[in-house]
Order: structure tokens, then sequence, then C-alpha cells
């Protein structure tokens, strides 16, 4: 379509700009002096990678760097499978208000993480309800629920954070499979563990994936859940960078544990993006067959019009 | 239908229920409850009592209240302002410079939140720019970890503009500014709406870099909620964290009838 006044593109560049400029001042720049300081040594000199050898062989590193690793992997599995059986259940064994609850998840999506390990500290603290309620019942001195400050503690309050986000995409998925083939495969007698297994999971693989790599991401920058559980033997990579830089004023250390956990991290959000591009590119097509087709082509069109485009707009 | 026996139906109901109810339910309801609480060590809570509440009244939470509120409310706007105006350029750009400006501006979601707080403090302690201990620091930190939401919900309702509007009104002799005023934005109002409430919400709750950055005069809600909760004052942490929650609820519903109102634009 010629539109008259289209500007040349020299101009549209120029539009850009004044945005770009904003975030390479708040973002890009302060990002490269982390990227320098942590090649600085205390005594200052040229750049060596001198604090990256005191800070990797540390024993405080290696630990943080695991557990930062276990916690996210297992938090993203316990999500993962959580939500794709609490999704499969409101999308596919309806019940009376359970728009309602897909709509309540939404809303605890609003929410700061923290707040889940505030309740779970009335729960399950070593004084909250669950523990009240053993030793009122058997007359015990203590409960037997201790568990808030090992990382058990900080992987409930995870997965019950991140499983929403991985429900989300699912139920929008789900909202796309064709009731058609529900009702052919099941009059064809398959149980409802195959009609899951081979209809219903291949077309929601894309966005369990996209979910997965999501909350793997955002589990490991985790660290409001983290500091509210108050366990001191819980350290990951952010807990390691607030007490490095806070607590002991080690910014170089600090810039270290930071510059790795950011390639952690941006490698997998690559990964994610990667993954709901794909999903961007092939959701839409309602057949299996095709699928394979339109993954091959130069995808010309972005994610437009598509159900449940706008649930995507938030990665 | 998935399920076509009445038992086994009602079988997994229950089973969605028993993970449901403890998992996402009880937490904001145990919440709500234990902030009008004078304890709870039982299955119910016991003395119920506002004094949590009096107390807040009475301390420096109507001035977090008020940290939080001008902190999301300037952080929100920024990036409402950073992120539509970096959406509106990058749909007239090259597929290359897009794909870039993409990158660019999802960047501080791929950035753990506490190494925003770390570099911002790294990069504004020393000249030219000195921030350090302002109250415009935890802005901009909250700004820059809010703006790629804004950037991506504009970018996608960009995406699911009708352009025939923007084309017959330029067709018709309208100048690239008018039809950016008259017609786009517009017709982006109701996502931009969702998108402000969007922002405003992430950055009322955010606590990681803050904790990095924050100023001994400038507390927002969720430090106060942590430093609560950390000197074992669980109850005042509950009220505290309902304050939170129902300022975020309050702006939320107000930009969700904005939304409506908007849409009969």
């Amino acid at each position: 379509m010629p539109d008259p006044h289209r500007p040349r593109p020299g101009r549209a560049a120029l539009w850009a700009l004044p945005p770009v400029a904003a975030l390479a001042t708040v973002v890009l720049y302060p990002l490269a002096l982390v990227v320098g300081q942590s090649l600085t040594p205390e005594d200052g000199g040229g750049p060596t990678t001198a604090p990256y050898t005191a800070v990797v062989t540390t024993a405080a590193f290696q630990d943080a760097l695991v557990t930062t690793v276990l916690i996210a992997a297992g938090a993203t599995l316990g999500a993962l499978l959580l939500g794709l059986a609490l999704s499969l259940v409101i999308a596919f064994v309806p019940f009376p208000g359970g728009k309602a609850l897909a709509r309540f998840i939404d809303l605890f999506l609003a929410f700061p993480s923290f707040l889940i390990t505030l309740a779970l500290l009335f729960l399950y603290g070593t004084a909250g309800i669950a523990n009240g309620l053993w030793t009122d019942a058997t007359g015990a001195a203590h409960g037997p629920l201790d568990f808030l400050h090992t990382p058990w503690g900080v992987l409930l309050a995870e997965v019950t954070y991140f499983t929403p986000f991985v429900m989300r995409p699912l139920l929008a998925a789900f909202a796309q499979v064709d009731t058609a083939q529900l009702e052919a495969a099941g009059s064809l007698g398959a149980r409802p563990a195959r009609i899951v297994r081979t209809v219903i999971l291949p077309e929601a693989l894309p966005a369990l994936a996209a979910g997965g790599a999501l909350v793997l991401v955002m589990s490991l920058n985790e660290f409001g859940i983290v500091l509210f559980t108050g366990a001191k033997n819980v350290v990951t990579l952010p807990v390691l960078v607030y007490s490095k830089a806070i607590l002991d004023g080690d910014y170089t250390g600090a810039c270290v544990v930071a510059v790795v956990n950011i390639a952690l991290s941006a490698a997998l959000y690559a990964l994610y993006r990667t993954v709901t591009g794909r999903t961007r590119r092939t959701g839409r097509t309602a057949h299996p067959g095709r699928r394979r087709a339109a993954r091959t082509a130069p995808a010309p069109v972005p994610a437009t019009a598509a159900p449940g485009g706008a649930s995507r707009a938030r990665p | 239908m998935l399920v076509h026996s009445a038992a086994a139906r009602r079988v997994i109901h229950a089973v969605f229920f028993l993970l449901f109810v403890p998992l996402f339910a009880l937490p904001l309801l145990v919440i709500a409850t234990a902030s009008f609480a004078g304890g709870w060590s039982g299955a119910l809570p016991s003395a119920p009592t506002l004094a949590h509440y009096r107390d807040l009244a009475r301390g420096s939470a109507p001035a977090a209240l008020a940290t939080s509120l001008l902190t999301a409310l300037a952080a929100g706007a920024a990036a409402l302002i950073t992120g539509t105006w970096a959406a509106l350029a990058a749909e007239r750009l090259g597929r290359r410079a897009r794909r870039l400006l993409d990158t660019l501006f999802l960047l501080p979601v791929a950035v753990p939140s506490v190494v925003v707080g770390l570099a911002l403090l790294v990069a504004f302690s020393r000249p030219p720019f000195l921030l350090n201990g302002t109250p415009q620091i935890v802005i901009t930190a909250h700004a820059v970890l809010v703006t790629a939401f804004a950037y991506q919900s504009v970018t996608a309702a960009l995406a699911r503009l009708d352009p025939a509007y923007a084309q017959s009104a330029a067709g018709l002799g309208a100048r690239p500014a008018t039809v950016l005023w008259r017609i786009k934005i517009p017709l982006l109002l109701p996502s931009l709406t969702a998108a402000a409430g969007l922002c405003f919400a992430l950055s009322m709750g955010e606590l990681s870099a803050t904790m990095m950055l924050y100023p001994p005069d400038w507390v927002p809600l969720p430090v106060q909620i942590f430093a609560a909760t950390d000197r074992g004052s669980l109850f005042t942490g509950a009220a505290l964290a309902v304050l939170l929650m129902a300022t975020t609820l309050l702006v939320l519903l107000g930009v969700s009838r904005l939304r409506t109102k908007a849409a009969y634009r």
C-alpha cells in the first residue's frame, strides 16, 4: 500500500533515537560499568581476570551457583507439572467457576512474589498454623514442620508463585485445541490419559516450553522470596550480589557475580525468545501436519490477532 | 469433555481443589486475616483486633505508602512514555533495526533486578551522574524494570491495530502527526491504560532493585514489609502487605474501568 507520508528510513531512525538514548544511559552504560568493574582489581590497574579467579574459586560462590541452579530447575519442574495438571482440569474437565479461577490466577500475578513467603511463614512457620494444629492435637512441644529456612521452603514458595506463569500460556493454547479431535479420539476408544498424551500435549508443547523457559529465567533471578525466608544457608546468586555489595561493600566481587548471573539468565532468556518466536509462528496453524512447513517458511507476519495474542503481551 | 464418568470428574475436581486451595487461595487469605488478628498459632486466628492498622497509621506506613505511590506513578509514567515512543518508532523501522530495538528494550527483563540495582548504583555514584542516595535513583530503577512491559504491550497492540484507519486518514491528507494524535493514540488508549496499570502494579511490588538502592528517606512499602517481618513483626508485615495489595488492586480496578470507558470511545 503506497503511503504518501511514509517517512524516509533516516527520519524513522531519528525518531527512535530519544528512547534509545534514554535506555543507553540507564541500562547499557551502567551494565558496561558493571562489566568494567568486574575486570578491575581492588588496587587499580589494567583489566584483568584476577577478580573472577578470586570469586569463582570461593566455596561461597560455588555453593550459590549450585543452589541457584538446583532451586531454579526444581521450581521450573514443579511449576510445569502443577501448571499442566491444573490447566488440564480447568480447560478439559470444566466446572462452574473455572473461568473465575483462571482470572483469580491473573490477579495473583499482580502481586509481588515475597507475599507468598510471608503467607508461608504464617502457614508453615515454626509458630505457624500447621504446627499449631499439630501441637494442639498431640500435645507435643514443637510441631513437625521446620522447612521454611531450608531450600525446600524457597522451592515451595517459588513453585507456588511461578505456576500461574505456566498456566497463562497453557490455558491460551488449550483454548485453541479443537474439541472435535478430543471427541473423535474418545469415541474411537482412547482413554483420557492417551488423549492427553497424543492429542492435547503435542498441541500445547510450544506453550509448555515457553512457560518453562520463562519460569527458569525468573527463578534464576528471584530475590524477594529467598530474602523473605530469612534463611542464612540458602544463598542464591542474586542474594550473593546483594550481600557482597550492600553488606560487605565488595563492589568488584558483586560485579563478578552479577556478570555470571546475567550470562546465565540472558542465555536462557534468548532461548525463551526463540521458543516463543517459534510458538508465534506456528501456534496459529491448526493442522499439525502443516506446522513443519510453516516453521521452515520465512515468517513474515509478526504476532498479530491470534486468539490469545493479548495474553502473550507479557513475556 | 475429556472425562465422561461423573464419579471420575468428582475425584479430579477434589484433587484440583486440594492442590489449588492451599497453594493459591490460602496465602492471600491468610495474610488478609492475619492483619486483623492478635495472634495465630492454632487452626483459627485469635483476638481480632485493629491494633496493627492503628499502629500503621501512627508509624511510618503512611510515608511508605506515599513513597511507593509517587515512585510507581513517576516510574510508570516514564516507562509508558519511553515504551510507547519506542514502540511507535520501531513500527516505522526496517525489520533488522526493529529486531535490534526489540532486543534492546527487552534486555532489562533478562537481567536480574538485583543486578539492575547494582548497575545503577555503580554507574550513578560517580560523575557525570551523581544520583546515589536520592529518590531519583529508585524511580530510575523502577522505570528501567517496567519499561520492557510497556514497550511489549504497546508493540503487541500496534500489531493488532487495523492499518486501514491510519492509511485512510493519510490518504485523505492528514499529516503523520495528525494521524498519530487523532487516530493511533485514541485507538491505542485501551492498551495504554492497561500497560499503565501493569507498570504501576509491578513498580508497587518491586523489592529486589529497591533493596540495593533505597536511601533512608525514601523507603517504599515492600522494603517496610521486609523490615517488619525481618524483625519478627509478622502481623505488622501482614497489615502492610494488605495495604500494598489493596492499593494495587484499587488502581488496577480503576484502570480496568478506564479501559472499558476507553473501549466505548
